[in-house]
């Protein structure tokens, strides 16, 4: 059987009132299931049921096809092992230690380590790249090195279900990215199933198997990466198209510039709903997010192409002017941030030359703006016509480079 | 440090205490308001002999007594590991906890309720009275951590608790009409005098039983060191486990109070010292270096209140508290201390 844990109608909560409804998941060996959402949206409460911390509402888990009620603590400490947020600070207990309370549910008695334990906590330390600490102090490492030595105590518990809560938190970018490398290789190498909740969601675009999007007391979605964070857009704004036609409004209710010609131009994506995300915005492609866009009369033009525009976009918007960036191909790398903070963009179908009408638009708006930036440098066919902005901006165009100079 | 120097040093804290319980007991046998030299002393140990006063001395007051103050002591300190250990905290203790009050408060009542009716209350009762008022203490603490979470509250509560105890067994001890009264006053203030071989039998009996368990419950104690919820992903019955410790530390604590009356503060300072001198917080070996630690702590003690100020003796809690107070506030300056950095 490949499905080492399963859930079926689960409802899950505290003190017998439910927080979730039917939760339905199935991981198999080998998969890693992230769980986002929205912070007390019960993602750590799913993650405490399924490891029978606390007991279920309603429904049932199955850990390798056996209700995980009628289990006894001893039979699942051999089959799953947990990484919390809050770690435990033992006193006088070295690194080396606190990776071997691993092999508890292995030891006898007395807990004494057998040399096949002692054997499983040093390849556990060499994998998870701790040998340096292992006779450090656990309460005086640093929070990455700690979350890697608990780590590396959950895998020694040889686990085939590897539960985390937010194992990432907290963790600089370097420690984030190594925990995570660990995993993965630990899944692939061990086929170990894994279930985490993560808050970085180009984390979980980049690790997860399959997501699950926890939300408003349901379970909003569930499925794999691409259908979460994939590009299509979702029925709601197909039938948004159909109302507003091409006209569309953005969220922030000012209408667009843009025309929509079927291309995925709609920001007004999945995440941001999911978080309830009222300002700035999260692009899916880069899994990356943007700070609120400066809406208003634009002030500043910005003429940019192939992403050499975007620190501008974004000093921009630190410091608080509207802006309007053009003409900007739609399939454009920089596309995406430019409809995040631009207030006005004015865009031209992916591929396409810019074509006469878009231009025109370009200049009325060039007019209304002191100053035009330009940080486009090599010019071919299919932006020719932005050479046309520069020439017309005249004396408007700002010489400093990029205009990035700190002040 | 290496697995190999802890090791050593375990090896070098555990011969260390065994020089100081074998040091404390020469000169608990020794020292006393009735000067004997060493050579009688040897003498009277190697013949057995009871029937000369100065044998009688060794034999029925000091042995007895020396041999209980050691037992109480560890007793007393595992009970606090103990708690320390369920709470962790590592200023919890059966003193601080009001528990040692409520069996003390048991203990009063069941002993004026017999002598009342004429009757003396044997070693049982008074076990078996302890280990209910400790009980219901500990039930009061169990209900006020459930609704705290914050841990000097609830040894504020503890030591709140402790105080409502001691002052019902004070007013029972002011208006119980008995010739013995003036024994349950002293008993009430804590001391290991008067201490007879059928009581010391039915300590050892008491103390090595809950060791037994308590050395047996060493690996799910290191597991609930972690936590909770790390422990019961360990495999650890957290339930089950809870309420052994809880009658462990009670059984500990009770036959100290049965026996000796409340003593203050040898559960919470002895641990830390020997946490200190181990460089350990396992179990395994906490549970019988604390024990040993308890038994060398209470052993001079007894010394000091025997000696400084013979023949008067005064009561063994003010000596432990003197010793023991500093070593807690030095803890709750250090946490402080830690949560600041």
């Amino acid at each position: 059987m490949d499905i080492i844990l399963k859930s079926e109608k689960l409802s899950v909560g505290y003190g017998g009132q439910s927080l979730i409804d039917s939760i339905d998941i199935s991981v198999r060996r080998g998969e890693i299931l992230v769980l986002i959402g929205p912070n007390g949206a019960g993602k750590s409460t799913i993650l405490k049921t399924l490891s029978k911390q606390i007991e279920s509402v309603a429904g049932s888990v199955y850990l390798d096809d056996r209700d995980m009620r009628v289990l006894k603590e001893s039979d699942i400490s051999k089959q799953m092992s947990l990484l919390m947020t809050k770690h435990p600070s033992p006193e006088y207990m070295s690194v080396e230690e606190m990776v071997s309370t691993g092999r508890y549910p292995y030891t006898g008695r007395f807990g004494v380590l057998s040399d096949e334990d002692k054997k499983v906590v040093g390849d556990t330390i060499k994998i998870t790249d701790i040998e340096e600490i292992r006779d450090n102090d656990f309460n005086r490492i640093s929070d990455g090195q700690r979350q890697r030595v608990m780590l590396a105590r959950a895998l020694c518990q040889e686990p085939e279900v590897l539960i985390m809560d937010e194992p990432t938190s907290f963790l600089d970018i370097h420690h984030k990215i190594k925990l995570l490398s660990i995993l993965k290789r630990m899944v692939r190498e061990k086929n170990i199933a894994v279930i985490m909740s993560l808050h970085e969601l180009d984390l979980a675009i980049k690790c997860a198997d399959k997501v699950i999007c926890v939300a408003n007391g349901q379970i909003d979605r569930y499925g794999t990466v691409d259908e979460i964070f994939g590009n299509q857009r979702n029925d709601r704004y197909d039938i948004i198209d159909e109302i507003f036609g091409n006209e569309i409004t953005d969220k922030n209710g000012t209408a667009n510039e843009s025309i929509v010609d079927g291309e995925n131009c709609l920001y007004n994506n999945y995440i941001e709903q999911l978080y309830g995300v009222e300002s700035g915005t999260f692009i899916n492609e880069y899994g990356s997010v943007e700070l609120e866009k400066i809406v208003g009369q634009p002030e500043v033009f910005v003429i940019g192409g192939g992403g050499s525009a975007i620190p501008l976009y974004r000093r921009l918007q630190r410091e608080g002017i509207p802006f309007a960036a053009g003409v900007i191909h739609r399939n454009d790398l920089e596309y995406p941030v430019a409809k995040a903070l631009a207030s006005v963009v004015i865009e031209q179908g992916s591929f396409d030359k810019i074509d006469d009408e878009t231009i025109k638009r370009a200049k009325d708006i060039i007019s209304a703006c002191s100053k035009v930036y330009c940080t486009v440098e090599k010019w071919g066919e299919m932006n020719m016509k932005n050479k046309e902005l520069v020439e017309f901006a005249g004396e408007k165009m700002q010489t400093e480079k990029l205009g990035l100079q700190e002040r | 440090m290496h697995m190999r120097d802890k090791r050593l040093r375990y090896i070098y804290g555990y011969i260390f205490l065994g020089f100081a319980i074998a040091f404390l007991l020469v000169l608990n046998l020794y020292m006393g308001s009735t000067d004997m030299s060493v050579k009688d002393i040897m003498k009277l140990l190697i013949s057995g002999d009871t029937s000369s006063v100065d044998g009688k001395i060794i034999w029925s007051i000091r042995i007895p007594r020396l041999v209980s103050a050691a037992l109480l002591g560890g007793a007393l300190t595992v009970s606090g590991f103990l708690l320390q250990t369920f709470f962790s905290n590592p200023i919890a203790g059966p003193y601080v906890l009001g528990i040692s009050s409520g069996a003390k408060l048991t203990v009063a009542l069941s002993m004026i309720f017999l002598l009342q009716r004429g009757m003396v209350a044997g070693s049982v009762v008074m076990i078996g009275a302890a280990f209910i008022g400790s009980l219901i203490s500990m039930m009061f603490i169990l209900i006020i951590s459930k609704r705290v979470n914050n841990m000097s509250v609830l040894i504020i509560c503890g030591v709140m608790i402790g105080y409502i105890c001691s002052a019902i067994t004070d007013f029972l001890i002011t208006f119980a009409d008995d010739s013995n009264i003036i024994n349950l006053h002293n008993w009430a203030l804590g001391s290991f005098s008067g201490s007879s071989w059928s009581n010391v039998k039915v300590i050892t009996v008491v103390v090595a039983t809950a060791m037994f368990f308590a050395v047996w419950l060493s690996k799910p104690m290191s597991a609930y060191q972690l936590g909770e919820t790390y422990a019961r992903n360990m495999g650890v019955n957290i339930k089950k486990f809870r309420i052994a410790l809880i009658l462990l530390s009670s059984m500990l604590s009770s036959v100290v109070t049965a026996f000796a009356g409340p003593i203050s503060f040898v559960g919470i300072a002895v641990p830390h010292l020997i946490r200190r001198l181990f460089k350990t917080s396992k179990p395994i070996h906490m549970i019988p270096a604390c024990f040993m630690g308890g038994a060398a702590f209470c052993l001079l003690c007894d010394l000091i209140a025997r000696v400084m100020f013979a023949p008067t003796e005064i009561n063994i809690s003010s000596v432990t508290a003197v010793f023991g107070a500093p070593v807690v506030i030095y803890i709750m300056i250090g946490r402080q201390r830690d949560r600041a950095e």
